[in-house]
């Protein structure tokens, strides 16, 4: 019990847990059915936080079922390539599952069963969140039932697949865009309907409070690790931190230990798609407009009458209209500085990081390498990316874009 | 306005009919004579739903028909504007029912002054729950326009005042968690739930979600001061047409006595 790190949800809490913002942006945006079980999930967090056993218990899973603490590992090939001396990459990939989604999974898997909910939903972009709930579902025998756009379900057939093999069921969502966003929906909408027995593991640090601070907590692991590593291997702090941003989560994650830190950059890389000006993109922060979606106010792609604008990305996992609103609140603070690579920078990068380093990134993790390899060589000072995921999920649909469809 | 409809069906010793339409469906130029229609079937106040992108609390028929209208072209100006065409015409009162975004994104002062301009009796925000944000919602309290509140099971009976609270022109309870959708069976705690908010609240109580037949807008008027009527006439509108949905409200009023 003595090594379980403390959840850094009341110390660290940058949100106002009276009002449940970040600034102007979160709050609770959804249907009145919704509010109590919002309520419940909130005071059982704050119960959990404050008691010993459920953070031992957290943290014998992340050490013994998970693997962490993962490892901060040095890019040299890819450093020397940029012309850069110190170039760090925080292996998430290195998690059970192949990505930090399973950080947060745990922890809120752990409050359900404390709330005695037995059943589990959950929405999924490129299937990582959906495959790491789905394994938090089987430790802990709980029904699970994974909501997945059509579009994705195609794109990440081998994630479907994992997540059936788990144990869980998968939906398919033929509505609207047939993404991550309408995968949203259905799941609010099953819970809506299902609140008394149901809890909702939302995979990003977006949603109605308190989702956003408390997948930023679970996820907060990675920049507690990620800077008493750096300090150790390099007695410094970072010049900058850079995560990949759909939902962003993993940036949320890596970022938050460091927002103290005022001489540490923290840099979100969007998805920039085909080009902002082609308007076939996922860059919330580079062009939205505040409003609301999925329960909270944040930045989002949006039309001039309200409507919400369809986002693209080749992966995803980013492919998402909106984004948490803590980086929204990030961003008009200017404590963080938000920046876009397209599909086909993120696609290079894939390429140049397996070559380099021998490590295949997910695509979403591949615009966080992307920008490094774009903007990197001037960076002053270490620079520690988040390598939110492995690649396996995409080689089949990297193949496929590739026109090689007769490897698969 | 809402509240003396409410008052007119009381004194008359029955319920109020509020059966819900999305604007722009069945086709973009539908709207004025399917309200005109709607009114003279007997509908005591209409809802009248500006489409969104991503309507969460909303099952397949109400989604079907808010994607369809949005692909017709509706926007909120034409809804507006179809709106005081019909005010033009008949005096039945007239509930905005939308999601928070669509009225941020036109400026919720210019979309009050708009709606009320366009003879607006009320507004419904389903994603504007109380307390959610106390500015906003005290744009909307002092406004002309009647704010409609939305109790649901889940709510606990010692907050319904709170939850109430700001609300004017009925209250709207939700019968049972879930999205909207015509269903077949009805709750058989109802009119104990409904009696309970009742008590608690000195505003008209309207039911809403999963009310298909007659026979249920019956069941649900003898313990309510009004039924809400959505999906099953959407559907009706979808698969039939205007004259079929008018039918069908008048076949609801005719239930209700």
């Amino acid at each position: 019990m003595k090594n379980a790190p403390p959840l850094p949800a009341a110390a660290r809490a940058d949100a106002d847990p009276e009002s449940g913002r970040f600034g102007a942006y979160g709050g609770r945006y959804v249907p009145e059915t919704l509010m109590e079980a919002l309520d419940e999930v909130t005071c059982a967090y704050a119960e959990a936080g404050a008691d010993p056993a459920f953070r031992a218990e957290l943290a014998a899973l992340s050490a013994d079922f998970v693997g962490r603490p993962t490892p901060l590992y040095q890019a040299r090939r890819l450093g020397a390539a940029i012309g850069h001396p110190s170039v760090w990459l925080k292996r998430e990939d290195l998690n059970h599952t192949g990505a930090h989604k399973i950080n947060n999974t745990i922890g809120q898997a752990l409050l359900a069963r404390r709330m005695g909910k037995r059943r589990i939903i959950a929405e999924t972009g490129a299937g990582q969140h959906g495959v790491a709930t789905a394994t938090a579902c089987a430790i802990f025998d709980m029904e699970c039932v994974v909501y997945m756009g059509e579009e994705d379900v195609q794109r990440q057939a081998l994630n479907v697949y994992r997540m059936e093999l788990l144990g869980a069921q998968v939906r398919p969502v033929r509505s609207g865009t047939r993404t991550l966003k309408d995968a949203t929906n259905e799941a609010i909408r099953d819970w809506v309907t299902n609140v008394r027995d149901t809890h909702y593991i939302i995979g990003s640090v977006v949603g109605p409070d308190p989702f956003p601070r408390m997948v930023r907590d679970f996820q907060s692991v990675i920049g507690i690790e990620a800077r008493a590593q750096i300090l150790e291997k390099e007695g410094r702090l970072p010049g900058a931190v850079v995560a990949c941003v759909g939902g962003g989560s993993n940036a949320m994650g890596i970022f938050h230990a460091f927002i103290p830190d005022r001489e540490v950059r923290l840099v979100g890389v969007e998805a920039g798609g085909q080009g902002l000006e082609s308007g076939r993109h996922s860059a919330s922060l580079a062009v939205g407009v505040p409003g609301v979606l999925h329960g909270s106010l944040s930045y989002l792609l949006q039309d001039a009458d309200g409507q919400v604008a369809p986002a693209h990305s080749v992966s995803a996992g980013l492919d998402y209209p909106g984004v948490g609103p803590e980086h929204s609140w990030l961003r008009d603070s200017g404590r963080a500085e938000y920046s876009w690579v397209t599909d086909d920078d993120a696609l290079n990068a894939m390429r140049r990081l397996s070559q380099f380093e021998g490590i295949i990134p997910a695509l979403e993790t591949a615009h966080a390498i992307a920008w490094v390899i774009e903007h990197g060589t001037d960076q002053e000072g270490p620079i520690v990316v988040c390598l939110s995921g492995r690649g396996d999920k995409d080689v089949a649909h990297v193949a496929r874009l590739e026109g090689r469809d007769h490897l698969i | 306005m809402i509240s003396q409809a409410f008052a007119a069906r009381r004194a008359m010793g029955c319920s109020a009919l509020v059966p819900y339409v999305t604007a722009g469906y069945p086709s973009e130029d539908a709207t004025v004579p399917l309200l005109e229609a709607l009114a003279d079937a007997g509908a005591d106040v209409l809802e009248l739903g500006i489409p969104f992108s991503d309507p969460l609390a909303d099952g397949p028929t109400i989604q079907a028909s808010s994607f369809a209208s949005l692909a017709n072209g509706t926007t909120v100006e034409r809804v507006l504007d179809d709106l005081a065409a019909f005010r033009a015409r008949r005096d039945t009162p007239v509930v905005l029912f939308t999601y928070l975004n669509p009225v941020l994104r036109f400026g919720v002062d210019r979309f009050v002054r708009a709606a009320v301009d366009a003879g607006a009796s009320g507004l419904l925000l389903t994603d504007l729950p109380t307390g959610a944000d106390p500015a906003l919602e005290s744009v909307l309290i002092d406004s002309p326009l009647d704010l409609i509140r939305l109790i649901a099971p889940t709510t606990p009976l010692v907050r319904v005042p709170d939850v109430a609270r700001g609300g004017s022109g009925f209250l709207y309870y939700i019968s049972r968690t879930g999205v909207t959708g015509a269903r077949t069976d009805l709750s058989d705690s109802l009119a104990s739930e409904v009696e309970a908010i009742r008590a608690a609240v000195d505003l008209p109580v309207a039911v809403g979600f999963g009310i298909s037949t007659p026979e249920q807008a019956a069941v649900v008027g003898d313990v309510a001061d009004g039924v809400v009527v959505g999906s099953a006439l959407v559907r009706r509108l979808a698969e039939e047409g205007i004259d079929a949905g008018a039918a069908f409200v008048a076949s609801l009023r005719a239930a209700l006595g």
